[in-house]
This record gives C-alpha cells, sequence and structure tokens, in this order.
C-alpha cells in the first residue's frame, strides 16, 4: 500500500511519528556524544595506536624515521629475558598481595559481623585504610623504613644496614606488604558487604545443630560468600597488574629490576629509555592478561546468573 | 538418676555453656584487637611521628606518645611543603571529574535506558567495551595525544580524559531500567517532555546509584597518581599525591613534616569516611563489580 492510498489524516500522523522519531534519536545522539568523543580519543585511539606502535621500532635518536618490524618486535621484546623478569615479578606481586589481601579482610569481616560492643570502632578502623591512597601508604611506609630513623627499621633489628627497600631479596616482599595494608580498607569493606547477604538464620540453624565457629564458617559463609570472594580475586588481580604507584615511590623497579611490575616496565620504557615500541608490545600484553581475566570474570557473573533464577 | 541430679545437671551444663560464650567472646576480642593494631599501628605512628621532633623520631627507645606535641610540622608541610596548594588542585581536578562523570553518565544512561536510536546495541557495546581497555595500557599514548593537543601542564590533561566512563553509564543505564515502566506512562500521559521526566522522575529514583557513582569516582579521581605524574611538571598543578612523592625526598632534619604531611594527604578521604560510611561502602562495592 502506498502512502497515495490513504486518507489524508493518516499521511500527515505517519509523518508526525516519523519526525518525532528522528528527534528522538537526534536527542540520544546528543546525549551519549560527549562520551563517545572521550572514548574515541582516549581509549579507542590511543588502543590501536598502541597495536601499531608495536609493529615499528623506534629509533635509537629522537628525529629518525620509525623503522616498520612487522611482528618482529612483538616475538623479540616478548621473548627477551627483561620482559621474563618483569612478567615473573608481577606475577610474584600479584600472588602475594591477592589473596593474603583477601584472607585478612574476610578474617576481619567476619570477626565484625557479630553484634558485640564497640564494635563500631573497630570496623572504622578496619575500613580506615581505605582514606590511605597508594601515594599515603607508600611514603608512610618509605618514611618508616629509612635506615637511620624508620620506627619499622628499628622494630625489624636492621638498623645499620641498608633498607629493606634497597635488598633483592626483600624488596618486593616489603613492596607487597604495603600493598596489602593499603588495600585491606578496601577488602574488609567488599567482604562485609557480602556477609550482610549471609542470612542470619542460617548462621543459627547451623550453631543449632551443633557446628563450631569453624564449621559455620566453613560450610555456611565460605560457600554462601564465593561469588563475592570470586569477584574480589579476579578484581584484585586485575588492579595489581596495574600496580605502579607503590614501585615508583618505594624502590623505582629496583634493586636489580627485582621490582621491575610490566607497567613500570612501560612506564620506564616510555620515559627514561624513549622506547615506544617496547611499552607499546608491553601494553598489549597487559591488555591481554587484563582480557583473559575479564573473560574469566564475565564467565562466573553468567553462572551465577543462570544459578540464581 | 533422681529429679534433684538431674537439674543439677542441667544446670553444670548451663553454667559450662556461659563459660564457653564467655571464653568466645574474649577471644573474638583478642583477635579483633590484634587485627586493628595491625591496621592502625601505622597510622598512629605517623600521627605521633608528625608530632615529634627529628630528633625525637630519632632517640631510641622510640616515643609512642607526643608529650610535647610540635604542632609546626603542619604549618611548614602546608606552607613550605606547599600542599595547601596541591589539596587545593587535586579538590579542583576531582570535583570536574566526578560532576563530569556523573552528567555524562546520567545523559548517555538515559539515552540507552529510554530513547530508541540506530546502533543502540552497537554503541552500548562500544560503551561497555571501554571497561576491558584499563588506563594502565594507554597512558603512554594517552600523554603523547595530551602533548600533542598542547594540554601539557594544563587542568585540562588532568581532566578531561576522565569526564567519561564505560562504567558509570552502564551503572546509571541500569538504574533507569529498574523504573516501573508504568510511571515513565504516567509522565507521558501527563505531557512531561524528556527533560522534565528525567529531572523529575528518573535522576530522582537513580540516585542511589549516582550517589555510588560519585563516591567511586571521588576515589579514583582523588588517588590518581600515574596521570598526573607524566602530564604536569609545573608546580602550580600539582596534585596532592604527586606532591607527597617530592615531600617523601626531604632530608632527616625535616622528617616529621614529611608524616604530617601525608596526614593532611589522607585527612579529606578520612573525614568522609567517617561521614559518608554507608554510601562509601555502596560506592566501593559497585565499583568493585567493574572489570
Amino acid at each position: 500500500m502506498t502512502a497515495i492510498d490513504l486518507p489524508p489524516e493518516r499521511v500527515a500522523a505517519r509523518r508526525r511519528n516519523r519526525a518525532r522519531k528522528r528527534r528522538e534519536a537526534l536527542l540520544a545522539y546528543l546525549l551519549i556524544s560527549p562520551a563517545l568523543v572521550v572514548f574515541a580519543v582516549f581509549v579507542f585511539y590511543p588502543f590501536a595506536k598502541n597495536i601499531w606502535l608495536g609493529l615499528y621500532r623506534t629509533p635509537p635518536f629522537p628525529g629518525l624515521p620509525k623503522r616498520y618490524a612487522a611482528y618482529d618486535q612483538y616475538a623479540r621484546v616478548l621473548t627477551s629475558p627483561e620482559f621474563r623478569g618483569s612478567l615473573r615479578t608481577t606475577f610474584l606481586f600479584v600472588a602475594m598481595t591477592v589473596p593474603t589481601g583477601l584472607l585478612l579482610g574476610l578474617l576481619m569481616a567476619v570477626l565484625a559481623h557479630q553484634k558485640l560492643r564497640g564494635i563500631a570502632i573497630y570496623r572504622t578502623i578496619f575500613s580506615s585504610t581505605v582514606a590511605t591512597s597508594i601515594a599515603v601508604a607508600s611514603v608512610i611506609f618509605f618514611t618508616l623504613l629509612n635506615p637511620q630513623v624508620g620506627l619499622l627499621t628499628y622494630l625489624l633489628g636492621r638498623e645499620g644496614e641498608p633498607s629493606v627497600l634497597d635488598d633483592p631479596r626483600w624488596a618486593l616482599v616489603a613492596v607487597a606488604g604495603v600493598t596489602i595494608w593499603q588495600n585491606l580498607g578496601l577488602s574488609f569493606i567488599l567482604m562485609s558487604a557480602g556477609l550482610q547477604g549471609v542470612p542470619d538464620d542460617l548462621l543459627e540453624a547451623a550453631e543449632i545443630d551443633g557446628a563450631g565457629a569453624w564449621g559455620r564458617f566453613r560450610h555456611v559463609v565460605v560457600p554462601l560468600l564465593s561469588p563475592t570472594i570470586f569477584f574480589a580475586t579476579i578484581v584484585g588481580s586485575i588492579l595489581a597488574f596495574q600496580a605502579f604507584g607503590q614501585i615508583d615511590l618505594l624502590t623505582q623497579g629496583g634493586p636489580l629490576r627485582k621490582t621491575n611490575v610490566i607497567v613500570y616496565a612501560m612506564y620506564d620504557a616510555v620515559f627514561r629509555q624513549n622506547n615506544e615500541g617496547k611499552a607499546a608490545v608491553l601494553s598489549v600484553a597487559l591488555f591481554a592478561i587484563t582480557l583473559v581475566l575479564t573473560l574469566i570474570q564475565l564467565r562466573l557473573l553468567e553462572r551465577r546468573v543462570t544459578y540464581e533464577r | 538418676m533422681s529429679a534433684e541430679a538431674a537439674a543439677l545437671d542441667v544446670d553444670r551444663i548451663r553454667r559450662r555453656n556461659r563459660r564457653r560464650r564467655r571464653a568466645a567472646v574474649a577471644a573474638r576480642y583478642v583477635l579483633l584487637t590484634v587485627l586493628a593494631v595491625i591496621v592502625f599501628f601505622p597510622i598512629y605512628v605517623t600521627i605521633v611521628n608528625s608530632l615529634l621532633t627529628p630528633g625525637q623520631i630519632a632517640r631510641r627507645p622510640p616515643t609512642l606518645f607526643p608529650t610535647h606535641p610540635e604542632w609546626s610540622s603542619y604549618s611548614k608541610a602546608w606552607t613550605q611543603g606547599n600542599l595547601g596548594r596541591y589539596l587545593l588542585n587535586s579538590f579542583i581536578v576531582t570535583t570536574v571529574i566526578v560532576v563530569g562523570q556523573v552528567v555524562t553518565s546520567i545523559a548517555a544512561g538515559y539515552a540507552f535506558a529510554f530513547l530508541e536510536f540506530p546502533f543502540r546495541r552497537t554503541i552500548f557495546v562500544l560503551f561497555l567495551a571501554t571497561m576491558m581497555v584499563p588506563f594502565e595500557v594507554t597512558f603512554f599514548t594517552n600523554q603523547a595525544t595530551v602533548v600533542a593537543l598542547g594540554w601539557y601542564d594544563t587542568y585540562l590533561a588532568l581532566t578531561v580524559p576522565f569526564l567519561a566512563t564505560g562504567f558509570g553509564a552502564f551503572l546509571v543505564r541500569q538504574a533507569f531500567l529498574a523504573i516501573p515502566p508504568p510511571l515513565r506512562d504516567a509522565a507521558e500521559l501527563d505531557g512531561a517532555g524528556h527533560w522534565r521526566f528525567a529531572t523529575k522522575v528518573a535522576v530522582p529514583l537513580a540516585r542511589p546509584s549516582i550517589a555510588a557513582l560519585a563516591v567511586f569516582s571521588f576515589f579514583g579521581a582523588f588517588n590518581q597518581y600515574l596521570w598526573p605524574l607524566i602530564v604536569t611538571k609545573d608546580e602550580r598543578l600539582r596534585t596532592v599525591q604527586i606532591g607527597l612523592r617530592y615531600l617523601r625526598g626531604t632530608q632527616i632534619d625535616q622528617i616529621n613534616v614529611t608524616f604530617a604531611g601525608t596526614v593532611l594527604a589522607a585527612l579529606p578521604l578520612f573525614v568522609l569516611l567517617l561521614l559518608f560510611q554507608k554510601h562509601l561502602v555502596r560506592g566501593l562495592t559497585a565499583g568493585a563489580v567493574k572489570g
């Protein structure tokens, strides 16, 4: 049927409808465009450029032309001992910080869950480190580890010795310790929020059945909290792979590159070695790691949704 | 067994249970206190050391209580350490980012939730895809962009890249979608346009999510370290996190000033934590679902 066959009032209605739809689409594009512009310039463009930069070798002196190296640079950087060392350090850092931080957060959350006198004070103390940024935490510990006057240097019995931050055996452990401490508040808050979802009557029923504190924790709290624990593990790992500030403030990647985590290696490649090509390859590697973790997270999310409904 | 003996037995069991429960509570308090000390000790020592003289800090055994608090370290950190200026910069940058993120998220969230337009799904997927690319992947390329735009050492460099997030748009869209359709129909029947519906119905109803987004972006923006480090050199634009980097390198005879500086840098978020604990929890937990 063509428009000519319709009575004139329906033609007009249709036209009005079409105009309304066009206006609605226009409004929608107007509303999303600011965000889209930001994403185009600061997310999609640099992401594509990094992949492309990885294909070109950065000249040894600025001003010389970039040389196309195809996948050669990817292969060379990714198989270099420096990259492998950096990757090992990063994985070690993640392994040292994430599980310990979560367990401590969970322990604090479980202990602070019951109604006891004065529990509000404990809760405030446990969440207090969310107020410290990584820079605040790092500078606090850097100063407390000062080899001459630092209180922690004294408590660790290391006075007159080089700082733990300059000790290749302990530097990464120290950086991990600072990171765990700084994240305790967040970890506690996340776990407490998860615990709110564990019904009290379930715990009471378990208690009546004769389950002790450990039994209640192991057979009631942990299974019900497992989604929270999984999420916190994944998100915590993603964030740990992005660690930079604590390295810059505490060790600058040293000693002997023992704390040269991947983002610090990227920073070093660009701003100290003037080697964008290398940094680009590292950035693609970091993206790949993040992507894998995100996909695992999405999988879990999907499964949880299907279980619940 | 006689009745009296049984009653006695029950009584004994009851007393034993009470004793056990009391022991459990005591054990719990001990554990709680040990953990609280671990968490709070570094903060406590920082506050104490900020009130001691460098000579007292170096004394052994260490002083753990300031008998004659020396407040001058704070004024030194504020003026000589320039922390006043750095905190102001951090607040300017943080405010712009929080307001920007809230506005762009409401705008985009509204379009995705209530408006029909071509490529809606595709564009929404693009928004979600931004969450897969952490800023740590693109920071140096973005730095080059900022330099090319002539934005190095400007507030623009510190704020513009963060004025929109896929996460924020997603969060607000979800909140909008949870608004019951009858409310929308009623507004339409009343002849309310998009502006009236958004400001009178949608945004007020989505307020918890918007508050959570604001808290989350406040923390992210205030605590930024890597980005301000590489796009500013000018001291007048320095944020407080980067200011700490310079305070860290001071001499031992100024070490109390370094401690005072960290206290000043942490104080704003600490006050926020005490005032808005509930919102904060919601914001941080909402943020944690983000990839």
